[in-house]
């Protein structure tokens, strides 16, 4: 007991950085839960789904070098799940209006926790079955499979009209509203995330993305590898769709086109493919971002008509904005590397010896 | 006692024989060369006993002493990798494979992951298991890298390590998986003779060291003849000599293989 309580004290005084700033995190979501408007709480609540969901893509495609691009299937399962569930028993009727719901379901409710973990397994369990054949494969297979896959469960939920409503979606499912839930999870899924990139199985996943070959002859079993990477990974996705689905209150099958998945690899891309901390920037900079552009979209912007703001426009500028971090950061914001203090360190004292030995030349000029 | 025996192995691509009637008997703790022209057949032949190919005809058999002591003879062709590198067979490779992008500590320390033993949601949740595994995992691959001399650069990216380096590192690597038969394919390529020299050692070393048997390929005569105990000629995917140091220096058809027929004498 004395000797784990030591360890404790040993870990806090290691990461006291890391701790203060967990907390001044939660302070901040406290203090932002009190404060911000309707809008910006929307905003911050989809930018925590948006970071759970493309980090479980980054587990895959980012350090295990598996191009998946089933992430708007697994969404919707985990979407689907919590609503199907969680809606009042009572209000299903009025919902189910063209075909009642099949009466196996139309008693059942869980609580929405249950129902968030439950779609989380089920999303688990779709991605056995697919990666059972394609994670066998080398190449690029997976990402056709899973990209196939996310416009089948798209078809079928559209048509299983006595499950999932079809075309007409669900509506009044319990709405959460807080930020607790979304940044929680999303804490939950981070800190998961990392202990588990930097475990043996962590360096596993990265040895498979480095070469394959090489993994297998140092006793990394391949397959297995990839199962586990892409089963976390649906498992979280999961979740995250079943956060979405609570947090517009509203699910119908064409949220989850395959334009969703693009969102995501959008996101890990520009984060940095296999970084936890770019993955989150990303998600916050591209889900804020893309609002805060919206006033492009305003034909009256500067109070003024001019002639290219219009609908559109935005998508334009934002695009160009992706363009230009893409020139510069080759490999996304972050690399592979992680915003760790040292990192920040690095910077700033690379940024600081630049203006150093600006100053050194200009002041050599002067002397001239 | 033979730790690998390959019985009449045949490895065939299409209408090309890589590997034809391949007959290899390794015994515990001896150190067998392969060596052999270009194109002869030897990384074929390691792919085969490593498992990347499966053999389209005879078996490779292991035999592996486990943790009680017991030796059971093995037919491991046709096996994965992975798999057999779990039973005790390490390689490294001709032209190496490292994690580039990874740290040096890294890339012993994932060769350890094939002998540990707690889930992955004690990895997540960080179970005492868990801890005192990665704990111990980092402790034997220090000591690994301390012995090939790279503890200090431990932190850089493999990539960045000067070539004799990143064969010692790759050493390292196959070493963490603790193999009972280690698989050298060419260690020396590349290699001054004074680096030559200097690896001769430290494989002797090792060998020693890690109660080790040594399986190399290598094109440096020099080395073969200083440290091997056993030689196996490939030449056109077929054995055409094998004995000790001595035997094959002086056999007239390794003399043929690697220097070619005297045509005038033939007419």
């Amino acid at each position: 007991m004395k000797n784990t309580q030591n360890s404790l004290g040993a870990y806090l005084k290691k990461h006291w950085k890391t701790v203060v700033f967990l907390v001044v995190v939660l302070i901040g979501i406290g203090i932002a839960d009190q404060f911000v408007n309707s809008f910006m709480r929307r905003l911050l609540n989809l930018s925590a789904i948006y970071t759970i969901v493309a980090l479980s893509m980054n587990l895959v495609n980012g350090f295990t070098g598996q191009f998946s691009l089933g992430q708007a299937g697994f969404m919707a399962i985990g979407a689907y799940t919590v609503a199907i569930f969680t809606v009042p028993v009572g209000l299903r009727s009025t919902i189910f209006y063209l075909a009642p719901m099949a009466p196996f379901l139309a008693n059942i409710q869980l609580p929405f926790v249950v129902a968030l973990i439950l779609g989380g397994f089920l999303s688990a369990g779709v991605a056995f079955l697919i990666g059972s054949p394609c994670l066998r494969l080398r190449g690029d297979y997976l990402a056709i499979a899973t990209l196939g896959f996310s416009e089948i469960i798209r078809i079928i939920f559209t048509n299983t009209q006595t499950i999932t409503n079809g075309a007409l979606g669900i509506k009044s499912i319990p709405t959460i509203s807080s930020l607790w839930w979304t940044f929680g999870i999303a804490l939950i899924v981070i800190i998961a995330c990392f202990l588990l990139i930097n475990s043996s199985y962590g360096r596993a996943f990265k040895s498979v993305r480095e070469d394959e070959i090489a993994a297998e002859a140092m006793g990394v079993g391949l397959f297995k590898t990839k199962m586990t990477s892409f089963l976390i990974s649906a498992f979280f996705t999961g979740i995250g769709g079943g956060l979405y689905a609570a947090l517009l209150g509203t699910v119908d099958p064409k949220q989850f086109y395959f334009t969703l998945t693009y969102n995501f690899l959008l996101i890990i891309v520009l984060g940095g493919m296999g970084s936890i901390s770019g993955t989150i920037i990303a998600s916050f900079v591209v889900t804020l971002g893309q609002e805060a552009l919206r006033f492009l979209d305003e034909p009256m912007a500067f109070g003024l008509d001019l002639p290219i703001f219009r609908p559109g426009l935005r998508m334009v500028v934002f695009s160009f904005l992706l363009m230009v971090v893409v020139l510069f950061y080759r490999k996304g914001l972050m690399g592979t590397n992680e915003l760790t203090w040292n990192f920040i360190a690095n910077k700033f004292r690379s940024i600081k010896s630049r203006f150093t030995k600006k100053a050194a030349s200009a002041q050599g000029g002067d002397s001239k | 006692m033979s730790l690998l025996k390959t019985e009449n192995v045949i490895m065939q691509f299409g209408g090309v024989v890589a590997v034809n009637d391949l007959n290899i008997d390794i015994k515990k703790g001896e150190l067998a060369a392969l060596i052999g022209p270009n194109g002869a057949g030897k990384t074929t032949a390691f792919n085969v006993i490593t498992g990347v190919y499966t053999p389209t005809g005879g078996k490779v058999l292991f035999s592996p002493t486990d943790n009680a002591g017991v030796t059971s003879e093995i037919d491991i062709s046709g096996k994965r990798p992975d798999k057999i590198t779990g039973l005790g067979i390490a390689r490294t490779f001709q032209n190496i494979r490292l994690f580039s992008d990874l740290s040096v500590l890294e890339n012993v320390l994932i060769a350890t992951h094939l002998n540990i033993n707690y889930s992955f949601l004690s990895a997540i949740l960080r179970m005492p298991k868990a801890r005192k595994g990665e704990h111990e995992a980092k402790e034997k691959c220090e000591f690994l890298l301390e012995r090939m001399g790279l503890i200090e650069l431990k932190d850089e990216k493999a990539s960045s390590l000067p070539y004799g380096q990143q064969r010692h590192l790759e050493i390292a690597r196959a070493l963490a998986t603790n193999p009972q038969l280690l698989l050298l394919d060419e260690p020396a390529a590349g290699m001054n003779p004074q680096e030559t020299d200097e690896l001769t050692d430290l494989i002797f070393k090792l060998k020693t060291d890690f109660d080790l048997t040594i399986f190399m390929i290598e094109h440096h005569m020099d080395l073969v003849m200083e440290i091997s105990d056993h030689i196996y000629v490939l030449d056109f995917g077929c054995t055409i000599a094998k004995g000790n140091p001595n035997e094959i220096q002086n056999d007239p058809k390794v003399i043929e293989a690697y220097l070619g027929v005297d045509e005038d004498v033939e007419d």
